[in-house]
């Protein structure tokens, strides 16, 4: 077997320690963010908040979209009576929108907020094991 | 009509439901399997016993009377219903399930910290239960006597006996079960015929819908034309709206179907699986109001428009084939009143349970009765009452009555879900005072509709419709006087917002102290 490069050729030098490397930083035990979470200290509390705020911002701006899309559409036909005749092949268009197209609309805005929050949570998690 | 066809298939419905308890049974056995079915059901299962729970009377009948004959406009009450699932995901779904609690009572307690709000919730649970059950049973006997000809209380008592009898024997698990096939039965009863109707439609010179010379308001198919006499159109569409995008949340029904999923995001799953099967289903009703209108503009005397759905398919159809649909939809009506009347049976009950028969039942039996037959006593409460009401009440459309129920939830157990989950400084008598004011509000608007009889102008509205000034109103005075009260925010707060938002896989202390 050939000897490997990194060992040095000639009889071993042995090394005794007798002290520990104290000009290396020491490492105290181990802290989780989670004890923090659990004992409410400031740090933990903050962690919380910016949870709850960022779910708080993604479902209130995902509701404030659903609003405009939904809530607008009698705005719309009030004030371009238009729409209102409008006619799709021999479908009128309110019935179209309301009865069909907004279903498959408000699928995609829940199934958007889902994976959003979702994130949210694995950064979090990730956010809380990393110490 | 051929009454033996549509009785058989009302039978075969009550009998697959009564089957599907009785297999249901043999797996439930402690106090935990009857409430959340010990938490093990998959998101598929629970989206389809939830979508076949939610879907009602009043959505099965109801929606296609209503746009019968008030047209367009209430194209917005399918939309709401679906709608409030989303809103309910946003803000609700996750926490709520993470909370930990069975029933709104249970998350009030936990949250707030107080048994004054666990008994003004479960007050609310009763009315808003009872309210929802009523049109219930009042479609079951319109289904049967429609079909089968049949005095309209032989149908309340019908549905009234096999629901009491699947819950008691029961209980939940079971009903999830059979909550899952209903949906499916459903679908299949309203599409099936829709696309016999529709291709019929097509094949037979396409007429267009008719309208009446004598009925107000010209536009029946215009969005906002006041047909059948609506006054202020615009004003009712949003408040209506209102009521049913934020009453969802607050339906006890919905709230404890939520529980057995097993954490917070096969919750969220779960609820976007509901809204899919919800849109679904909800494009079919309108389909039965616009053939309602083409070819049966004149409704027989002293018929109910709510019935359209079961008359269409013989006025259209001469002959076998016409019965047969009609004998389905049928079917597929009671399929839709016994599950949503046995999960509000089931909430009613877990609620008189826990908080009226247990203590005291305790008290006569000294710990002898097992805790499960307490359920059964609040169950036969939980029934009987609504039927009473519903031999007695005035008749209002199925999918009114039912609105009502969406603006006292929304009116009470919105304003305090959303703010008890996201805002930390809410107070006990902030929430309070909210509960009080909106259910007083939304209660009193409910009782002057249905006993004083609606009212023209702008009060007629107003009353009819509350919610759009009973929720702001409602959010309002909880915001207030939690500002006003900052010491009576529960000493827990922060720990419950912990257990209410951290994920599950995160490994936490979650008890509360």
């Amino acid at each position: 077997m050939p000897e490997s490069p990194s060992q040095p050729p000639g009889p071993q030098k042995r090394v005794r320690i007798t002290s520990p490397r104290t000009g290396a930083p020491r490492r105290g035990p181990v802290r989780p963010v989670t004890r923090d979470i659990e004992e409410q200290t400031r740090l933990g509390e903050l962690y919380m908040a910016t949870l709850i705020r960022a779910q708080w911002r993604l479902s209130v701006s995902v509701l404030a979209s659903a609003t405009m899309m939904i809530g607008g559409l009698p705005l719309l036909f009030l004030f371009v009576p238009a729409t209102r005749t409008l006619n799709v092949g021999p479908i009128p268009l309110p019935w179209l929108i309301l009865g069909v197209l907004i279903y498959p609309a408000v699928w995609l805005a829940a199934r958007y907020y889902v994976r959003q929050s979702e994130q949210i949570e694995r950064d979090f998690t990730e956010l809380v094991a990393r110490r | 009509m051929n009454t033996s066809l549509g009785i058989a298939a009302i039978t075969a419905v009550c009998l697959v439901t009564l089957t599907i308890g009785a297999l249901g049974f043999r797996l439930s056995r402690t106090t935990t399997d009857f409430y959340v079915a010990s938490r093990m059901v998959t998101p598929a299962w629970n989206a389809s016993a939830i979508g076949g729970e939610y879907l009602s009377a009043a959505s099965f009948l109801g929606v296609a009377g209503l746009i019968y004959s008030l047209g367009a406009d209430m194209l917005w009450l399918p939309v709401g219903y679906t709608v409030g699932y989303l809103v309910l995901l946003l803000f609700v779904a996750a926490p709520l399930r993470r909370s930990g609690a069975y029933t709104i009572p249970d998350f009030a307690e936990a949250r707030m910290e107080s048994v004054t709000i666990r008994r003004l919730c479960s007050v609310l649970v009763l009315a808003i239960g009872w309210l929802y059950l009523l049109p219930q049973f009042k479609g079951a006997g319109l289904a049967l006597h429609t079909v089968g000809g049949t005095p309209t209380w032989v149908g309340n008592l019908v549905v009234a006996v096999v629901v009491l009898i699947n819950v008691v024997a029961g209980g939940m698990r079971s009903i999830t079960l059979v909550q899952a096939v209903q949906y499916w039965i459903k679908v299949t009863a309203i599409s099936v015929p829709a696309f016999v109707l529709l291709s019929w439609w097509l094949n037979h010179g396409q007429p267009t819908p008719q309208v009446a010379a004598l009925e107000p308001g010209g536009g029946w198919a215009l969005p906002l034309s006041g047909f059948g006499g609506v006054e202020h159109p615009v004003y009712a569409v949003y408040s209506a709206l209102l009521a049913l995008c934020f009453g969802t949340m607050g339906l006890p029904h919905v709230l404890v179907r939520f529980y057995t999923n097993p954490d917070g995001q096969s919750t969220r799953r779960t609820t976007l699986a509901v809204l899919a099967l919800l849109g679904l289903f909800y494009v079919f009703p309108p389909l039965y109001g616009a053939f309602g209108r083409i070819y049966l503009p004149h409704l027989p005397a002293g018929t109910s428009p709510d019935s359209i759905t079961l008359l269409l398919p013989t006025a259209v159809i001469p002959g076998g084939v016409g019965e047969l649909l009609s004998a389905i939809l049928a079917g597929g009506a009671f399929a839709a009143l016994l599950s949503t009347a046995s999960g509000l049976t089931i909430c009613v009950a877990g609620v008189v349970d826990q908080d009226l028969v247990r203590g005291r039942l305790r008290r006569f039996t000294g710990n002898d009765a097992r805790a499960v037959n307490g359920f059964r006593i609040s169950a036969v409460a939980a029934v009987v009452v609504p039927f009473v009401l519903s031999l007695a009440a005035r008749d209002i459309g199925l999918a009114d009555t039912v609105g009502l129920a969406f603006a006292i939830a929304a009116s009470t157990f919105c304003p305090l879900l959303v703010l008890g989950i996201w805002w930390r400084r809410l107070s006990t008598t902030g929430a309070v005072a909210g509960l009080i004011t909106g259910g007083l509000l939304a209660m009193s608007a409910v009782l002057a509709t249905v006993i004083g009889g609606i009212h023209g102008g702008w009060t007629g509205v107003l009353l009819a419709q509350p919610a759009a000034w009973t929720v702001p109103i409602a959010f309002l005075v909880t915001v207030l006087v939690s500002l006003a009260t900052p010491s009576r925010i529960p000493k827990g707060t922060a720990r419950t917002m912990v257990r209410l938002h951290t994920p599950e896989n995160l490994v936490l202390d979650r008890a509360p102290r």
